[in-house]
């Protein structure tokens, strides 16, 4: 078997489709993953030792097994709690609840690095413990991690092909469709491994475009 | 300090090559032109301390002979060999990893920072090059490296971790280490910078027994002066990258003609 | 749950598929690391850029993409790799590209005083890289080796896709057979905890070594030498 171009043009447009859905999911998971991953670091901070390290050890346990585990356990034990979502929902759940293990350790970093100056100052003029956080802390502990939470985005797309396993028509998948249609599967892998490797490294060239800039202010 | 013969035996024997000799080096750091046409020599067996200003350039005339930085201009000569270039035909041409293995064979070099490999004991700080580059045997290697450490006063810390070490135990080991290359010439820059100030005398004894004993060519950058005029055959004073001043210790320390030695000097015996 | 507790011979073979997965994978991983990230510090611009070409792409590529490549796409052209051949290849290839950017920082960020103390004393460039360099950029590596190797173990899952008899793909099976799919993916998701943690401890104790190495801490001759004076106090 050799390499076909009409064939390749012909499941180009579906292959597409699949990249969008792609996208989709990871930027849903994303912004699931920056949202929670800063609440389990303000609750990490948490003056109740129960909590700090209940936390702790949920976060752990999230980060130390395999996304794809943790799919599977949502697409099949939700809806057994009565919680039916489609399978894309389920899948954004699924990686932005597994990537907010990674996102909390960036932003605990970045809260520690605040200057223990500007915890006392906050004290000192006895501010309401929301404005401690939201008005003092995190906007100096957020924005030192910009950089390095923009690296989670590249990981987390190249961990979205796993959605493919509960049924979500991304861009591996629809690529195996295709395959097992067609009895050709070079041609699709082949393309979808090309536009994975292209959409990662030009994501990350532009990421580290916004380090230097952020590096330089 | 006493001296055991099995350290005696370990420093390098009496014989003469003819020594160093700087022609027309130039040495720039972008803009910067730290060492401007600078000419002189040193006569093998020869004891040169190198002071002045910082910035001035001495240490970057130790780290031109240790081929750590490039000459950008001018040749230096190494017993009768251009460092850092190397003939071909009649012509002189930048030297390439294997002339420059041969060239720095001569050469060894104390720092300031010691510069103690962490991840090996002192014993192995002493062997390691000697087994791996002069092929000697670990066994020829290990009474080298014991005299040696005798005659620096550590023979006790041999297995010891360089990080169990003071700042003077170290750089008396980094002098032990040097040496057990047998170089021709010792450069020692700025040896006792880093160290408190109460071990410094520990240091320098050593290198003074060294100085008495063995006819190696040193190239010396000190702040201290005491020890300059007692070891030293010459001082050279630079600035702003080339000697200024010139002879033997008692005349620079005692009738400096030139304004810069002398307000130098005022300077750093003030300090003390 | 009963059910599924009383499968355990079936999760104990899935437990060793997936830790066999990790010990290759991490073995083709930390050869190509090193291969690669030394070719990232070398003098020679095309050495260099080969060393980037296989960063980059390799760090591009999704592990799942490139398994099924090889898996499915690979053989239409003549070459037919074992599942498992195929898997450990996907996993090496994936992470041995991270780990050949962690090399190549933690050799440079060796002081570069002690890269000027090997010239001093004469070594070969090989010589200041096996003796000096590398021992002491190790001790940089373990802390983010140990990262990527809890990432290869949770990456190994992926090969159940490709019919790997896995923990993933036991707990599958098991699912089918008791119908008890929240009891199996929580027991699973327990094992791969405890694997990942045992792992852990595997690094934490290689990062103590090095410590000992680089004199950080003592070594137990030093420690119990210290014991011995507090005793004589």
């Amino acid at each position: 078997m050799i390499w076909d171009w009409h064939f390749a043009g012909k499941i180009l447009p579906d292959l597409l489709r699949g990249l969008v859905v792609t996208v989709e999911a990871t930027l849903l998971g994303y912004a699931v993953a920056l949202v929670l991953g800063l609440l389990w670091a303000v609750l990490r901070r948490s003056p109740s030792r129960v909590v700090n390290q209940v936390v702790r050890w949920v976060v752990e346990f999230i980060r130390s097994t395999p996304l794809l585990v943790q799919l599977f356990f949502l697409f099949f034990a939700l809806p057994s709690i009565g919680l039916t979502f489609s399978a894309l929902v389920t899948g954004v759940i699924g990686l932005g609840v597994h990537y907010s293990s990674y996102t909390s350790e960036v932003y605990r970093a970045g809260i520690a690095d605040v200057p223990a100056g500007q915890w006392e100052a906050t004290t000192a003029l006895n501010l309401p413990r929301r404005r401690v956080w939201f008005g003092v802390v995190l906007p100096q502990a957020v924005r030192k991690v910009i950089p390095t939470l923009g690296n989670y985005l590249i990981a987390m797309f190249k961990d979205s092909p796993l959605l493919l396993a509960i049924t979500v028509p991304e861009m591996l998948h629809s690529a195996y469709d295709v395959g097992a249609k067609s009895l050709r599967f070079l041609e699709p892998m082949t393309i979808v491994g090309v536009l994975f490797v292209i959409v990662s490294v030009l994501s990350s060239l532009l990421l580290r475009r916004l380090e230097f800039r952020y590096g330089n202010n | 300090m006493a001296t055991t013969d099995p350290a005696a035996e370990a420093l390098p024997p009496r014989e003469h090559a003819d020594g160093i000799r700087f022609d027309g080096v130039v040495k720039r750091f972008g803009d910067n032109v730290v060492l401007r046409e600078l000419d002189f020599a040193v006569a093998p067996g020869e004891r040169v301390t190198l002071i002045g200003p910082s910035g001035s350039g001495k240490t970057t005339i130790l780290r031109l002979l240790m081929t750590l930085e490039k000459v950008d201009d001018g040749v230096i000569w190494v017993n009768g060999h251009p460092l850092s270039h190397m003939k071909r035909g009649e012509r002189l041409v930048p030297a390439d990893d294997k002339y420059l293995h041969k060239v720095r064979g001569d050469i060894g070099m104390v720092f300031q920072q010691f510069n103690l490999f962490p991840n090996m004991s002192v014993l192995r700080n002493v062997t390691e090059a000697p087994v791996h580059v002069l092929k000697l045997s670990r066994d020829e290697a290990n009474e080298r490296a014991r005299g040696l450490l005798d005659l620096v006063g550590l023979a006790d810390k041999a297995d010891a971790h360089p990080a169990q070490l003071s700042g003077g135990q170290q750089q008396r080991v980094a002098i032990a280490r040097a040496l057990a290359m047998q170089p021709k010439i010792l450069l020692l820059d700025e040896v006792t910078s880093a160290l408190d100030p109460e071990l410094v005398a520990g240091v320098l004894d050593v290198l003074r027994d060294i100085a008495n004993e063995t006819d190696i060519t040193m190239l010396c950058v000190t702040h201290e002066m005491g020890f300059a005029r007692d070891v030293s055959h010459r001082v050279l004073m630079f600035d702003q990258g080339q000697i200024v001043e010139e002879g033997s210790p008692e005349k620079i320390f005692s009738e400096p003609e030139n304004q810069r030695t002398q307000d130098f000097l005022h300077a750093v015996l003030d300090q003390h | 749950m009963s059910d599924v507790l009383s499968s355990y011979p079936l999760l104990l073979r899935g437990a060793w598929v997936t830790i066999q997965l990790t010990v290759y994978g991490s073995a083709l991983a930390l050869v190509l690391a090193f291969v690669f990230g030394l070719m990232g510090g070398a003098r020679s611009a095309w050495v260099r850029a080969v060393g980037r070409v296989y960063v980059e792409f390799f760090r591009g590529t999704a592990t799942l993409v490139l398994m099924y490549w090889l898996f499915y796409a690979l053989p239409l052209i003549g070459f037919r790799f074992a599942p498992m051949f195929a898997a450990v290849l996907a996993l090496g290839l994936n992470v041995g590209a991270y780990g050949a950017e962690v090399v190549r920082g933690a050799v440079k960020a060796v002081p570069k005083a002690q890269f000027e103390a090997t010239i001093a004393l004469n070594m070969r460039p090989w010589q200041r890289l096996r003796r000096v360099l590398l021992p002491q950029a190790v001790a940089l590596m373990l802390p983010p080796f140990g990262n990527l190797l809890i990432e290869l173990m949770k990456g190994s899952a992926v090969v159940s896709l490709i019919s790997i008899a896995d923990l993933m793909l036991r707990a599958q099976q098991l699912r089918q057979s008791t119908g008890q799919t929240t009891a199996v993916f929580l027991v699973i998701l327990v094992i791969y905890f405890v694997i990942a943690q045992v792992l852990q401890l595997l690094v934490r104790y290689m990062e103590r070594r090095a410590d000992i190495m680089l004199g950080r801490r003592p070594g137990r001759a030093a420690r119990s030498a210290l014991d011995t004076l507090g005793a004589a106090k």
